[in-house]
């Protein structure tokens, strides 16, 4: 067989066994499987590529032999993994490293497309650091609840682990999360367009549990938080949030906080910009004013066209994005799918879903495929049958206040191009007549 | 007891326990009073300067540790420089109305106190919190300087710098959003054929 043969029959033979169709999953895994098949066809036999396994784990995986029948061999014995666990070594989803010049200020995306259910997994939760990822000897951290307070504490992590804890699921989304797509269509894919968002189930304690134990001065206004990393990252917070729904929190899906989500203690508050969730946090500082932080004045403030600039935007807008199909996938034939997606507003809860098949023109509802919390992401879902025609496919999150996400033209009518945080705007994915999915603006 | 009376004591029951106050349970032996030692070693400087540390230094001190600690990354001409991550501290004036707007220290910080706290705590990148109090009042003189903020014998210390009067300093208005415009009619679909 010429090599091109061998490729259209190759290519035949995926389409005939979509994982689409199957498991509803994305082309972007087609992709993979056939690079490595291509790689292992150099050295393999044509008979031996099915059974081909892919010659290095991914990473959280470890690499087993794969029996022909597995109902005929003894399997492994259990604490072979030392204790802790590993995923398949057939899950290939990794957080992808944002295309940024130092590792030590930068951000990694999570896979939305892979993601299953509401939890984004703790290691593929999207990152964001301003001096790295610090390694923190529990045992000498310590938070400092101190300033305009009657009687300046310090908690270690056992002190906070003795108090009443609460456990919420909350989304966290970067600020700059889609900030690449206000001028034009940039993201090749929805990791890279919508993957600094994340949901976790988070556990510790309310800082209004702390404010007791220190006691708050009659001006007390604003809260400090300060992280324990090289940036000793800085905002300031106003104390009504920190008293409605201000979390210190210590776990996140039912274990510790990750390193890069802020072990051993990270600050949530449901709904705002992740910058403002200081991580490492070691002190919070009562204060009756704003500090004026680098980050609350230089950065993530909202520049609008007349030049002046929006500041103490907290809350992340209703926004939605279909993940399949989304970018760089591609649908192998026309016919049934589910169209997939995630909703989430940082002011409420979401309400509704819709779906646009035609680039807005016409919504129609979406299915909720779980209940709405608030501050929390939530799948939809919608029954589609591809007539085979290009198709723009939309979504918009419709929160309970009523605020309906916005199109891309009516949020840059109103704010410009340059206001590079906080973008919530419609996306629009193009589903061409070949099957392939791209981002466009309609 | 019928078996409605067991389920509404249950219920009581339950309610109670939930409803205990479990914060007025006197809890204060949690945690440990924080000595003025341990908090002094921490700071975060408001735009009115409170909390900035004795010292000095001007642009022409702080042009000489530019070019020692900063400019490998920030460039020469505070220009920045992609490859190092380093963004330009300076330039931009005047240039946030139009259509290539330039974030920069000269441009856009409201506060010069900003700058001294930032540096303090976060530079130089790669030794965070190496920098004596005279080095950062120099740096931050200089840094003022070159964006002809202030003049480079003037010297910057802890009654002065929160004097500064940045270009950018009314530049700001706070607006928590969503944004009211969103809210309009929304427009009928085109009719159906």
């Amino acid at each position: 067989m010429s090599q091109r043969s061998e490729t259209a029959a190759r290519a035949q033979e995926e389409a005939e066994e979509c994982p689409c169709k199957e498991g509803m999953k994305p082309d972007v895994d087609v992709a993979r499987r056939r690079l490595l098949l291509s790689a292992a066809a150099i050295t393999a036999m044509p008979g031996q590529l099915a059974a081909a396994t892919p010659a290095k784990a991914p990473p959280g995986a470890v690499l087993y032999d794969v029996p022909e029948n597995a109902t005929k061999v003894m399997g492994r014995p259990l604490l072979e993994d030392g204790g802790y666990g590993t995923r398949s070594q057939f899950e290939t989803a990794v957080r992808m490293r944002a295309d940024n010049p130092n590792d030590m200020t930068s951000w990694s995306f999570t896979p939305l497309a892979d993601t299953i259910g509401n939890l984004t997994p703790s290691g593929l939760h999207y990152e964001r650091h301003h001096g790295g990822i610090p390694a923190i000897d529990p045992a000498k951290h310590f938070l400092y609840v101190h300033g305009l307070v009657d009687e300046p504490k310090k908690f270690s992590i056992a002190d906070i682990k003795r108090l009443p804890s609460i456990t919420r699921k909350y989304f966290i989304e970067c600020s700059g999360n889609t900030l690449d797509e206000w001028s034009k269509p940039k993201g090749k894919s929805v990791q890279v367009t919508h993957g600094l968002l994340s949901t976790s189930e988070w556990t510790g304690v309310p800082f209004a549990t702390f404010a007791r134990h220190v006691g708050l001065k009659d001006n007390a206004s604003w809260v400090l938080g300060e992280g324990a990393d090289a940036a000793v990252m800085t905002r300031s917070i106003p104390l009504d949030k920190m008293l409605t729904d201000g979390l210190i929190a210590y776990g996140q899906n039912g274990e510790a906080l990750r390193p890069e989500q802020g072990y051993p203690l990270r600050l949530v508050l449901p709904g705002y910009e992740g910058n403002m969730m200081i991580k490492w946090l070691r002190r919070l500082q009562v204060s009756d004013r704003p500090f004026m932080t680098r980050e609350e004045t230089g950065r993530y403030t909202g520049l609008m066209p007349d030049g002046r600039a929006r500041q103490f935007y907290y809350a992340m807008d209703a926004k939605s994005v279909i993940t399949f199909p989304s970018g760089e996938m591609l649908l192998p034939k026309p016919g049934s799918y589910q169209i997939r997606g995630i909703a989430w507003t940082g002011r409420g809860r979401v309400q509704a879903v819709d779906i646009s098949l035609d680039g807005g023109k016409n919504w129609v509802p979406a299915r909720l495929d779980d209940v709405p919390e608030p501050m929390c992401t939530v799948r939809f879902s919608y029954p589609w049958h591809w007539d085979g025609k290009p198709a723009i496919l939309q979504s918009r999150c419709i929160e309970d206040s009523g605020y309906v996400q916005p199109a891309r033209s009516d949020l840059v009518a109103l704010r410009g191009e340059h206001f590079v945080y906080h973008y919530n705007a419609i996306q629009s994915w193009a589903v061409a007549a070949d099957g392939s999915v791209t981002n466009v603006h309609v | 007891m019928s078996t409605s009376r067991i389920l509404t004591a249950l219920l009581l029951a339950a309610l109670i326990g939930f409803s205990a106050p479990v914060e007025a349970r006197d809890d204060s032996d949690i945690g440990t009073p924080a000595t003025a030692t341990e908090l002094s070693a921490f700071f975060a400087i408001p735009p009115d300067g409170e909390g900035l540390p004795p010292g000095k230094g001007n642009a022409v001190q702080g042009s000489a540790i530019y070019a020692e600690k900063c400019a490998m990354c920030h460039g020469e001409k505070l220009e920045g420089i992609h490859d190092t991550g380093a963004p330009p501290l300076a330039g931009g004036r005047n240039s946030l109305a139009t259509k290539q707007p330039l974030k920069t220290i000269e441009s856009y910080w409201p506060y010069a106190t900003t700058l001294y706290d930032y540096i303090w705590r976060s530079m130089p990148f790669h030794e965070p919190g190496s920098l004596t109090a005279d080095e950062v009042y120099a740096l931050s003189a200089y840094i003022l300087s070159v964006g002809k903020i202030i003049g480079e014998e003037d010297v910057m210390n802890a009654q002065s710098l929160p004097k500064v009067k940045m270009p950018n300093a009314n530049g700001f208005y706070v607006d928590a959003g969503p944004d009211r415009l969103i809210y309009r009619p929304a427009k009928a679909p085109p009719a159906k054929k």
